[in-house]
């Protein structure tokens, strides 16, 4: 059987291929073959690998108890309001000015006064300052509040080597090692930091070939061109592709870049169920028989956006169903890969080989550097039509300065180290060692009695903890347990579904996870937060001693 | 020891009591009208309770034996 800790050669990806060449290659010499060696493939293409993912609802009094404490939460949300309106209270919030009192009023929609009377009760528990590196631990500068959070002052001491839970760490490229980081301190002493120009000007670099051809080459595709920022990349990106007249179908739960790229660009955007393959399909239908709104014209081009992880759930994207709807229906795919590169996938190239498919299937591969690569900027790969159009049409070209050449060379440095061209195994064994950490941490989980959601292989858990009373109490403990991580409440998420998001990381050791998962069973305990109703026994080492076969 | 554990007990009690209405995120002075309110609501329901259910539950129990018993009784 395939041995997956084996050096593999770069060259994972057209499965179909290599299935040729080394099928030509055995029947012409004596089982020699002549084409490349396929080493180190787990699965490949022709099993199907099983899609286990989880969305358990939370038992009714949950609910209710949600609403309860929102209820509560609203109440003396108004007193409080009222209050500072009658002048009892100090305002520190802005207001209008005096002069303005009679003009339409701009702090009254539910927005602010979530932020006013909710979100600054618990703000301690966001927008902590760090001061080291984020790897698997950092530093946190230490701070105090004493109006009741709506102002910090930092007493000067830094907590040291806080276990870090939130960063997007996946590979642990996120670190300081003098060695690792040779080649990067070499290239800032050649290039220097600033690029001072955009691309179409004179910001383009050899550095910026050497990584998109470098990119391209990791992928599987003919070209790919990167940009300075990831967010940019989706918002300045999509209105170059598409426009008027077009129609954009977009999955519920996109990113805000995503979004933000879609309404810029003036198409018809249409919302379909998250990682629903009935309700995208019924959208597709709806647009080829009735085309455009009024004229009743076919669309100029129907694209549709999908992300591969999608970060507030930890679901993967459906994506065998997804092409065969695109093929079906002749619409194109724009896949945005922001959390998945590098994440999943044997050899860290993303959804598209989790899945065992071509990269050709997916018409436009987005993703970013920020996540796993431990730098910042984004990429957009493809056919090599399509790149050379976004060299002269994006908005990013022509107007944004270029990624900064020390950056580039870090993108370089992670991706030759991931393809194992530096002539080391250290990226494989990254990548595996990430899949065993989020699989550790996510059965331990399941084991404990939380409610997880999202894929079994995806390394970002949101663990929910549906009470706001809990949000706060949850964050604070962790720290006092010197654990740091991100809890998300209303406006990102549902108002019942808020949760804790951990990121696992391949620079966490054993014992860290370990460490964080007895404070999460001490906390889970504490706090009530065990809400699964499918938990599976907690010593799960008495069943494998008792399986044994009984002889007759 | 056992006092210690008894008020451990009672005051993770109090706190589950502090999450699940999310009073647990008020300033002093809004938990303190909160709990007197609380108080006062369910001091209200135990009254109400302790002074009503007995004699409803007598009225019940009449009416349905009269409608098995058949025994014609005079309305009380």
């Amino acid at each position: 059987m395939a041995n997956p800790s084996a050096v593999c050669n770069g060259h994972l990806h057209y499965h179909h291929k290599q299935n040729n060449l080394l099928k030509s290659g055995i029947s012409k010499k004596n089982g020699v073959t002549k084409g490349i060696k396929k080493n180190g493939v787990s699965n490949g293409s022709l099993s199907k690998k099983a899609f286990i993912e989880h969305f358990e609802q939370a038992p009714m009094y949950v609910a209710v108890l949600t609403f309860v404490g929102f209820g509560v939460g609203t109440i003396f949300g108004y007193l409080r309001d009222f209050m500072r309106a009658w002048g009892l209270e100090k305002r520190n919030i802005a207001t209008e000015r005096e002069q303005q009192k009679d003009f339409v009023p701009l702090y009254q929609d539910f927005e602010n006064f979530y932020t006013r009377n909710l979100y600054m009760r618990i703000r301690d528990n966001w927008n902590r300052p760090i001061c080291s590196v984020p790897g698997p631990q950092f530093d946190l500068m230490e701070r105090v509040t004493d109006d009741y959070n709506w102002t910090f002052r930092f007493t000067g001491r830094t907590i040291k080597n806080v276990i870090n839970m939130g960063s997007y760490n996946y590979l642990g490229f996120a670190e300081t090692d003098a060695n690792a980081l040779k080649t990067v301190a070499k290239e800032l002493e050649k290039y220097g930091t600033g690029i001072c120009s955009t691309r179409q000007e004179m910001g383009t670099l050899d550095k910026h070939i050497e990584l998109e051809k470098l990119v391209a080459r990791f992928l599987g595709v003919e070209d790919a061109m990167v940009f300075g920022m990831g967010f940019a990349t989706n918002s300045m990106n999509i209105p170059a592709l598409v426009g008027k007249g077009c129609l954009i179908l977009s999955d519920e739960l996109n990113h805000t870049s995503l979004v933000l790229g879609a309404r810029l660009s003036g198409a018809t955007i249409r919302i379909f169920k998250h990682n629903n393959i009935q309700s995208l399909e019924s959208l597709l239908k709806d647009a080829i028989i009735y085309g455009q709104p009024r004229s009743r014209r076919a669309w100029r081009k129907i694209i549709i956006l999908v992300e591969g992880i999608y970060s507030m759930e930890g679901s993967i994207v459906r994506l065998p169903e997804i092409v065969s709807l695109k093929r079906k229906y002749k619409a194109y795919l724009y896949l945005d890969e922001a959390h998945s590169i590098g994440a999943v996938g044997a050899t860290g190239r993303g959804v598209v080989e989790y899945f065992g498919m071509n990269p050709d299937d997916v018409d436009v591969l987005m993703g970013t550097f920020t996540k796993s690569f431990g730098a910042a900027g984004g990429y957009i790969a493809g056919k090599k039509d399509l790149v050379d159009f976004l060299r002269t049409h994006s908005h990013s070209a022509v107007y944004a300065t270029s990624m900064c050449p020390p950056v580039a060379e870090q993108i370089i440095r992670a991706m030759k180290c991931l393809m194992g061209l530096d002539g080391t195994t250290q990226g494989l064994q990254r990548v595996q060692k990430l899949g065993k950490n989020t699989r550790y941490f996510r059965r331990r989980l399941h084991e404990m009695g939380f409610i997880i959601y999202g894929n079994d292989d995806s390394p970002v858990v949101p663990l929910l903890l549906f009470m706001p009373g809990k949000i706060g109490a949850f964050a604070r403990r962790m720290l006092e347990k010197n654990i740091g991580v991100v809890v998300v409440g209303f406006p990102a998420t549902p108002i019942t579904e808020s949760r804790a998001r951990f990121c696992v990381s391949a620079a966490h050791t054993r014992e860290m996870l370990d460490t964080v998962l007895n404070a999460l069973d001490e906390l889970g305990d504490f706090l009530q937060l065990k809400y699964s109703r499918y938990s599976k026994s907690a010593h799960p080492e008495l069943y494998e001693e008792t399986r044994f076969e009984l002889d007759d | 020891m056992d006092i210690k554990r008894v008020k451990d007990y009672v005051y993770w009690l109090y706190f589950q009591y502090l999450l699940i209405t999310c009073s647990y995120v008020l300033e002093p002075w809004e938990q303190s009208m909160f709990h007197t309110i609380t108080v006062t609501v369910l001091a209200m329901v135990l009254y109400t309770a302790y002074v009503f259910i007995p004699i409803h539950v007598r009225l019940a129990f009449e009416f349905f034996s009269q409608m098995f018993g058949g025994q014609p009784e005079s309305a009380v």
